[in-house]
C-alpha cells in the first residue's frame, strides 16, 4: 500500500516535470493520472488497489456523520420532553476488536450513537462499558449497531 | 435573474445551517440544566455541542466563500477537530467522574461497571 502511494506521487512529480509547470494544479492532475494508471495496472502491482481502502475510510466517516445527526435529533427530543421518564444505567458491551486504534474508533462511534456514551474500557480490552440514556430501549438495538460498526472498522484496519 | 435566484438559495442555506447550529447548542445547554446527573448531562453536551458547532462553522465557511471568495481552512479544520475531540472528552470526563465516586441518578436501573471499580479499589488498597 505504501509502495503504491510512493509510485503515485512519483508519477505526479514526473507529470509536473513533463508539462514544465510547477503548481499545485499540475501536481493534482498528475496525481489523478497516477490513480488511473495504478487502476489500469492493478493486476501487476502487489497488494490491493489502495483507493479501495480510502473509499472504506470515507464510508466510515459518512457512517459517523449519520449517527451523529440521528443522535442529536434524539437528544433534542429528550431535552424538550416535559417529563423525563427514562431509565439510565451502565452496561457492558463485549467486543472482538483488538488494537488500541480499533477500540478508540469503536468507543468514539458508540459515544455518538443515539442514547449511548462510552464510559470506560476494561483492562483486557474485551469490554466497553456504556452509559445508556434508556436501558431497555438501547439494549435491544445495540447489537445490530455494534456489528455494523465493527464490520466497517475492520474493513479499514485489516 | 437566475443569478439572483441561486444567490437567494445559497443565502437561505447559510441562514439555515447557522440556525440549526444555534438551535442545537441552545438545546444542549437546556439539557445541561434539565438532566439529573453528570452522565446524562454529558449525553447532551457531547452530542448537541458537536453538531451545533459544526453547523455554525459550515455556515461561516459558506458565507466567507460566497461573499468574500475566501476559502477558510481554519474553519474546516475546526469542524474536523470538534468532531474528533467531543466524544473523547465525554469519555474522559465520565470516566474520571466515575472513578471519583460520582453517583448515578436514583432512577438508574443497572450498573455493570461498579463491580470492576470495586475490585480495582480493593487491589489498590491491599
Amino acid at each position: 500500500m505504501n509502495f503504491q502511494i510512493v509510485i503515485n506521487i512519483v508519477i505526479a512529480l514526473m507529470w509536473m516535470f513533463l508539462s514544465e509547470s510547477y503548481t499545485f494544479t499540475t501536481f493534482l492532475v498528475g496525481y489523478i493520472i497516477g490513480i488511473i494508471l495504478l487502476y489500469v495496472l492493478r493486476r501487476f502491482i502487489p497488494d490491493a488497489f489502495y483507493l479501495n481502502r480510502v473509499l472504506k475510510v470515507i464510508k466510515l466517516l459518512l457512517l459517523f456523520n449519520k449517527e451523529l445527526i440521528l443522535s442529536n435529533i434524539d437528544i433534542v427530543k429528550l431535552v424538550y420532553k416535559p417529563k423525563l421518564d427514562v431509565q439510565p444505567g451502565i452496561f457492558a458491551l463485549p467486543t472482538e476488536l483488538k488494537s488500541n486504534w480499533e477500540i478508540t474508533m469503536l468507543a468514539n462511534l458508540i459515544s455518538l450513537t443515539p442514547g449511548t456514551l462510552s464510559i470506560a474500557v476494561s483492562e483486557d480490552y474485551s469490554k466497553i462499558y456504556i452509559h445508556a440514556m434508556d436501558i431497555p430501549d438501547v439494549v435491544k438495538s445495540i447489537n445490530d449497531i455494534k456489528e455494523s460498526f465493527e464490520k466497517a472498522i475492520m474493513e479499514v484496519t485489516r | 435573474m437566475s443569478g439572483t435566484l441561486i444567490s437567494i438559495i445559497i443565502d437561505l442555506f447559510i441562514i439555515l445551517s447557522l440556525l440549526i447550529g444555534t438551535f442545537f447548542i441552545f438545546s444542549s445547554s437546556v439539557g445541561i440544566l434539565r438532566f439529573p446527573d453528570v452522565y446524562t448531562r454529558l449525553h447532551a453536551v457531547t452530542k448537541g455541542a458537536t453538531l451545533g458547532v459544526a453547523g455554525i462553522m459550515i455556515g461561516a465557511f459558506l458565507f466567507l466563500f460566497i461573499e468574500h471568495g475566501i476559502i477558510s481552512g481554519k474553519l474546516i479544520l475546526g469542524t474536523i477537530f470538534v468532531f474528533m475531540t467531543a466524544p473523547v472528552s465525554g469519555h474522559m470526563i465520565s470516566r474520571a467522574g466515575y472513578h471519583n465516586g460520582v453517583k448515578l441518578w436514583d432512577k438508574s436501573v443497572r450498573d455493570d461497571y461498579a463491580d470492576v471499580v470495586k475490585e480495582k479499589r480493593k487491589s489498590i488498597d491491599n
